[in-house]
C-alpha cells in the first residue's frame, strides 16, 4: 500500500534553524494521526511543510494527492459577510486561475461537501452564526471541496461541547473509513488514544506509533517538559476521569503561525 | 401631467440641461462605483486609515502638478507613490519607539504641510481650494474619460480577483494553505484603492475623498449581510449622496463637494438608526414571543 504521507528525517524552519527537526513518520489511507506537541513545539509548522508552504530544509517529504487545512475557527473572521457555502466554495480557488469565478460544477461540489459534512440546510447560514462545532465542519468541507486525500486539523475540538465533539470524531471516522488520512493536532490524551498513531513533537519528533506504545510516561515528558505533564493511567479504564495536557503558553520557540 | 408632477419633473430635469451638470453627474456616479466596490473592502479590511493617509499625503503631488500645469491625474499619482513609499519607510522606521500609526501620522502631516506650503505661495495659481475640496463641476470631458478607465480597471480586479481577497480576508493562514498569498491580495487591495483615490480626488478633493471609499460601505455593511447587496447598496447609496449633493450645489449654491460629502455622512448615520430600530424590533419581538 502507498502512503499518503511519508516523511523522513525531515527538518523544516523559517529560514533560519530549523524549528523542528528528525522527522520520520507515514500516514497510509485510512488512518488517524493525532499530532501532540506543546505550543509553540512544531506542530504548526509541520503542518505547513506537509501543505508545501514550507520547503524541508533537510531529509524528503513525499506526499501523494493533495493535503487540505482544517484550521481552528477562531482564526476566521467570524464578522465577515459569507455564508456557510461561500467558505466551502473557497475550497475551489486552487482549481482555477485567479480571475476566474467560481463555476456551476464548483458550486455543485461545495454544496455536496456541506451535505457531506451534515449541513446541506445550513448553506445560507451566514458563517459567523453557525455553532463552534457547525463552522469546524464548513471548514471541513472546505477541504474536501479540494478533493484532499489528507486532512490536516489543528486543535480542532478546542471549545466544543461534548455533543458537537463526539459528532466531529463521529465525521472524521467516516473520512478515515472512506481511505483518506487524518493528522489531527490535540492536546487531548484520551482521544489521541483511540486513534490509529500518535505523533509527539517538541522542536523534533520525540515519538511516533501506535498509541500503546507511545504515550508512555517517558515520552510525554519529553513532549511537554517533564514538570507539567498530567498522565492519565497507562491502562485506561473507561471509567477514569478524562485527563488532557495543559500546555504551558510562554514556550514559544518559533516564530508565531 | 398634473402641474405639480411636471414642476417636479422640471426642477429635477433642469439642473443637467447643462453640460457642466452632465458630467457632474457622470462623475459622481463613477465615484459611487468605485467608492461603494472597493469600499467595502476598505471597511471590512480596516483600511480606512490607509486610505485617507494616501488622499492626504498625496497633497504636495497635486499642488506640483497644479503649479506646473500639467494633469491633475499625473501630478495625483506620483504624489500617491511617494506618500505611499513614505508610509512604509514611516511603518518600519517607526517600529521600535513609537507605535506604526503614530509614524504613519508624521510622515502623512509632514507631506499634508509641505503640500501647504507650496499651495500658499505666492506664485501659486488660483484654484488650489478645488484640491483641497474638489471640484465635481469643474470635471472635463478627458477627466471623466481617464477616470472612467481607471474606475472600470479597479471594478474588473474587484470581480476577478474577489474570491481571493474573500479567501485572504476571511482567513490569511487558511488563504495560504489555498494557494493564496495575503501579501499579494493586501497589495493588490492597497494599488486599487490608490487608483480609486486618484480616481475620486479630482471630484471630492482632498480632504473629501475619504468620505466616498467608507461612509456608503460603512452604511451598507449596518443593513446587509452578504458581500454582494453590500456592494450593490454602497453604490447605491454613493450615487443617492452624489446626485442629491448636486441638487444641493445647484439649487442651494453650496460647495458640491462639501454637500456629497455631508449626505454620505448622513447616509451612513441614517443607516445606524434603521439598523439600530431593527435591532430593537428583533429584540422585542423576540421577547414578545
Amino acid at each position: 500500500m502507498t502512503a499518503l504521507l511519508e516523511a523522513g528525517g525531515l527538518a523544516v524552519g523559517y529560514g533560519g534553524p530549523p524549528v523542528l527537526t528528525d522527522v520520520s513518520f507515514r500516514l497510509e489511507p485510512g488512518e488517524r494521526i493525532a499530532v501532540l506537541g506543546p505550543n509553540g513545539g512544531g506542530k504548526t509548522t509541520l503542518f505547513r511543510a506537509l501543505l508545501g508552504e514550507l520547503g524541508p530544509s533537510t531529509g524528503t517529504l513525499s506526499v501523494s494527492g493533495r493535503c487540505a487545512s482544517v484550521p481552528q475557527t477562531e482564526r476566521s473572521r467570524l464578522d465577515f459577510p459569507v455564508s456557510a457555502l461561500d467558505v466551502a466554495l473557497m475550497g475551489t480557488i486552487p482549481g482555477r486561475p485567479w480571475w476566474r469565478r467560481p463555476s456551476r460544477a464548483d458550486r455543485a461540489a461545495a454544496r455536496a461537501a456541506l451535505a457531506r459534512v451534515d449541513l446541506a440546510d445550513r448553506a445560507e447560514r451566514t458563517y459567523g452564526e453557525l455553532s463552534g462545532g457547525q463552522r469546524q465542519r464548513v471548514l471541513i468541507a472546505r477541504a474536501l471541496v479540494q478533493d484532499a486525500g489528507v486532512l490536516l486539523l489543528d486543535e480542532p475540538f478546542t471549545g466544543l461541547d461534548a455533543t458537537s465533539a463526539a459528532r466531529l470524531e463521529a465525521l472524521l471516522a467516516e473520512l478515515a473509513g472512506e481511505g483518506r488520512g487524518v493528522l489531527i493536532a490535540t492536546h487531548d490524551l484520551e482521544q489521541a488514544r483511540r486513534w490509529d498513531r500518535v505523533l509527539c513533537v517538541n522542536g523534533r519528533q520525540v515519538a511516533f506509533g501506535e498509541p500503546d506504545e507511545v504515550l508512555t510516561p517517558e515520552a510525554l515528558a519529553a513532549t511537554y517538559g517533564g514538570a507539567i505533564v498530567t498522565l492519565p493511567p497507562t491502562h485506561p479504564d473507561p471509567t477514569a476521569p478524562h485527563r488532557v495536557i495543559l500546555p504551558p503558553h510562554h514556550h514559544h520557540h518559533g516564530p508565531a503561525r | 401631467m398634473t402641474p405639480v408632477l411636471a414642476t417636479v419633473a422640471h426642477a429635477l430635469a433642469d439642473p443637467f440641461s447643462q453640460r457642466i451638470m452632465r458630467r457632474a453627474l457622470a462623475e459622481v456616479l463613477l465615484l459611487a462605483a468605485v467608492g461603494g466596490t472597493l469600499g467595502c473592502w476598505v471597511v471590512l479590511g480596516g483600511l480606512s486609515y490607509g486610505a485617507e493617509s494616501l488622499a492626504h499625503g498625496m497633497f504636495p503631488g497635486l499642488v506640483l502638478a497644479a503649479l506646473a500645469g500639467v494633469p491633475l491625474l499625473l501630478g495625483g499619482a506620483a504624489g500617491i507613490l511617494v506618500a505611499a513609499l513614505a508610509i512604509v519607510l514611516a511603518g518600519r522606521v517607526g517600529r521600535d519607539r513609537i507605535g506604526r500609526d503614530d509614524a504613519v501620522a508624521v510622515a502623512v502631516t509632514t507631506l499634508f504641510g509641505l503640500g501647504a506650503l507650496l499651495a500658499l505661495s505666492p506664485a501659486t495659481p488660483l484654484g488650489i481650494q478645488g484640491l483641497l475640496f474638489g471640484d465635481v463641476l469643474g470635471t472635463s470631458a478627458a477627466d471623466l474619460l481617464a477616470g472612467a478607465a481607471l474606475v472600470a480597471l479597479v471594478l474588473l480586479a474587484l470581480w476577478a480577483g474577489h474570491w481571493r481577497l474573500l479567501a485572504a480576508g476571511f482567513d490569511r493562514g487558511g488563504a495560504r494553505a489555498l494557494g493564496v498569498a495575503p501579501l499579494a491580495t493586501d497589495a493588490a487591495l492597497l494599488t486599487l484603492l490608490a487608483l480609486a483615490v486618484l480616481v475620486a480626488v479630482q471630484g471630492l478633493g482632498n480632504l473629501l475623498v475619504v468620505a466616498v471609499l467608507v461612509a456608503p460601505a460603512a452604511a451598507a455593511r449596518l443593513l446587509t449581510r452578504r458581500f454582494a447587496p453590500m456592494m450593490a447598496l454602497a453604490v447605491v447609496l454613493g450615487a443617492v449622496a452624489g446626485i442629491g449633493g448636486l441638487y444641493l450645489s445647484y439649487y442651494v449654491r453650496v460647495a458640491a463637494g462639501a454637500s456629497i460629502a455631508g449626505l454620505l455622512v448622513a447616509a451612513y448615520l441614517l443607516a445606524r438608526i434603521v439598523a439600530a430600530a431593527s435591532q430593537i424590533r428583533k429584540s422585542s419581538g423576540a421577547v414578545a414571543s
